[in-house]
């Protein structure tokens, strides 16, 4: 059980973390998500005893990490793959941490099997791939067969076989009745893996909820409906009925409609009354990563932009200025197609209770950059 | 994962925890390991810094590198001076270990730095940290076993030293209080030097930066003196001179180049109070600060 109450750090004027309490309960993956620079590493290293909160406390079955008694057999980490003296051989780095834990040097060989490094147990870890350190921060969280288990981006670098591998391990151990703490980026993993989930954003909580409520209160399912390519005016013609009733309707960039606030049969009925024939009317659920982007959307500190390399490109024969002719969307024609899914940046439906066709996509700030960026594309023309 | 030597059904390997951890005494539900529990104490911290400090090339090289400069100096010296046919006189015979010792005092310090900046900068103490939380405990035993590890080799390569070159040269015959003082006084100035540049490094964590303050340290007095001409400093140049660690480790040997200044086994108090005072700020920064 690791209790989070009020924590908070700052590293002079920057805030760190922010106020964040949460409780982390053992017989369950709880998954850890934020975006880069949330606070993430922060709140770890916290738990840990490594920083020290500026107020609030994280305790670990009732008492501070450093208060513990027999912490390293209480609680395992694997923090930084690379947090490992390179020039020391893997054997060599995990027997002199059993050592200080006190734990027999027999343990060592035993997770040096469990973690498959024991061929390479000799060699020293500088020559190892990311997915080896892995494996080797994984060999020394477990090392000590603790009750708290924390691990921060488990499956980076690691292969296929590697990230099953640790997904299952992750649930075994949950299984064993531990506490296992695992933050990642990767949705897809968490979505598998994950029971829990602790969201933050610019170092506070955002989200303490089950995986599968966390997807249905952030996201909602919708239906794409594809109409016969050749015959563009039958998609008006249904976009204009499903509007009518009551439905969200957006284009993708393929040409196919993505449908909120009404049902796969409601959809087939309303094609039949408009004599439209459908090509494709699937489900879609909501993935996590969808529910995760549309949470975090608002926080995220570090977005990418596009590369349009504009300051470097000549300018085209026959034109004064560099011409944007060339990046407008052929037959892009805002007044009468529904608005488009945006490309830019990330876009997840609506959570279900809202009003669908309010405004259809809510003004994000992606969204908001993407029509700015056209707008003043056709200004420039 | 608490399979001990048996294989794991293959199939179910992951899927079948095994049986034991379920019950121990622990409450419904949580895990037990089955290991048993065991309270660590200084020892295994010590055990554990040995390890660390063995399976490291720093250590070889650093080490091998200060027994070649000890003895390679120490024997040509010895052989220039008796080729030399220079009247010994008075000069005690073991003095000739001095330029060798001044030599490898460096790499002691950088040994010294390396043992506890090297876990900075690799991300290591983040790794020795979790597995130890007593910060004191990781320090002092750091602290003893390079301690050890700098004076015993120190102590005995001087030794080695001490011995070849009586038997190359015939000076004054040393007295027993001068062979203790130059084998083992020297070898404990060299390794409290060595655990000033670890107090360094903990305070520093940065091995360039804190060989750097250290190198300072040594030679900085000296360069200072040299520069202060003006009468009115005289008695700080005075001083530098004095108290400079070579003309320090010089006077352990009795080749002190001042007349004034701490004899004998003086130096060695000096060194010890200096790193003591060190040693406390970086246990106190260890403790404090975030890693």
């Amino acid at each position: 059980m690791i209790e989070a109450v009020g924590l908070t750090k700052r590293y002079g004027a920057k805030t760190a973390v922010h106020n964040l309490s949460f409780q982390v309960r053992p017989g369950a993956v709880t998954g850890f998500l934020g975006p880069n620079g949330s606070g993430k590493s922060t709140t770890m290293r916290m738990m840990l005893g490594l920083d020290r909160p500026t107020s609030g406390h994280v305790t670990i079955g009732g008492h501070a990490f450093r208060s513990l008694p027999n912490a390293p057999r209480q609680v395992g980490a694997l923090l930084d793959a690379k947090a490992v003296h390179g020039g020391r051989s893997a054997r060599n780095h995990l027997l002199s941490l059993a050592q200080l834990a006190g734990i027999p040097a027999a343990r060592v060989d035993e997770v040096l099997g469990v973690v498959g490094l024991q061929d390479v147990a000799k060699k020293r870890s500088n020559g190892f791939s990311l997915g080896m350190g892995q494996r080797l921060g994984i060999a020394a969280a477990l090392l000590g067969d603790p009750q708290v288990l924390l691990f921060d981006e488990p499956v980076n670098g690691l292969d296929p076989e590697g990230i099953l591998w640790v997904r299952n391990l992750m649930k075994q151990l949950a299984s064993e009745g531990r506490t296992v703490f695992v933050s990642s980026h990767l949705m897809s993993e968490m979505a598998l893996t994950a029971d829990h989930l602790i969201v933050i954003g610019r170092g506070q909580l955002l989200s303490d909820m089950s995986v599968t409520d966390f997807i249905s209160a952030n996201s909602a399912d919708f239906a794409r409906v594809r109409v016969p390519a050749d015959r563009p005016e039958c998609r008006e013609k249904l976009t204009a009925s499903l509007t009518e009733a009551g439905g969200g309707v957006m284009t993708e960039p393929d040409g196919a409609l993505r449908v909120t606030g009404l049902g796969l049969s409601r959809i087939s009925d309303l094609a039949h009354e408009s004599d439209v024939r459908l090509w494709e009317l699937s489900p879609h659920r909501a993935s996590l990563e969808e529910a995760y982007m549309r949470m975090t959307q608002g926080v995220v500190d570090y977005r990418s932009t596009a590369d349009a390399k504009e300051g470097l490109q000549l300018p085209p024969p026959g034109y004064g200025q560099p011409g944007h002719e060339g990046y407008a969307q052929p037959g892009h024609t805002p007044q009468q197609s529904p608005q488009e899914v945006p490309q830019q940046g990330w876009y997840a439906p609506p959570p279900p209770g809202q009003n669908p066709y309010a405004g259809a996509p809510a003004p994000t700030p992606a969204a908001t950059a993407d029509r700015t960026e056209r707008k003043t594309s056709e200004d420039s023309r | 994962m608490t399979m001990p030597a048996t294989p794991p059904p293959p199939p179910q390997a992951h899927q079948a925890p095994p049986q034991p951890q379920q019950h121990r005494g622990a409450p419904a539900g949580l895990y037990a390991s089955p290991i048993p529990v065991r309270t660590p104490g200084l020892g295994d911290a010590i055990a554990s810094e040995w390890t660390k400090i063995r399976s490291v090339r720093s250590t070889v090289w650093t080490l091998g590198v200060m027994i070649v400069l000890l003895v390679g100096i120490g024997l040509l010296t010895a052989f220039v001076v008796s080729i030399s046919d220079a009247p010994l006189d008075d000069t005690p015979v073991l003095s000739l270990g001095f330029f060798g010792v001044l030599l490898g005092s460096i790499c002691v310090i950088t040994l010294g730095v390396l043992t506890i900046a090297s876990e900075y900068s690799t991300g290591m103490i983040r790794t020795t940290l979790t597995a130890c939380p007593s910060r004191a405990r990781m320090l002092t035993a750091k602290a003893v076993v390079f301690f050890l590890l700098a004076f015993t080799i120190t102590t005995v390569t001087t030794g080695v030293v001490g011995v070849l070159q009586t038997a190359m040269l015939d000076g004054a015959t040393p007295d027993t209080g001068f062979w203790v003082r130059s084998t083992v006084g020297v070898g404990l100035y060299v390794a409290t030097l060595g655990l000033l540049s670890l107090a360094v490094g903990a305070l520093v964590r940065h091995s360039a930066g804190a060989i750097t303050v250290m190198i300072a340290v040594v030679l900085l007095p000296l360069v200072l003196a040299i520069f202060m001409f003006s009468p009115t400093l005289a008695r700080v140049q005075q001083a530098l001179f004095e108290y400079s660690i070579p003309n320090q480790i010089g006077s352990m040997y009795n080749a002190s180049v001042t007349t004034s200044g701490p004899t004998g086994w003086e130096p060695l108090w000096i060194i010890l109070g200096v790193t003591a005072v060190a040693m406390a700020g970086a246990f106190a920064s260890l403790d404090r600060r975030d890693v």
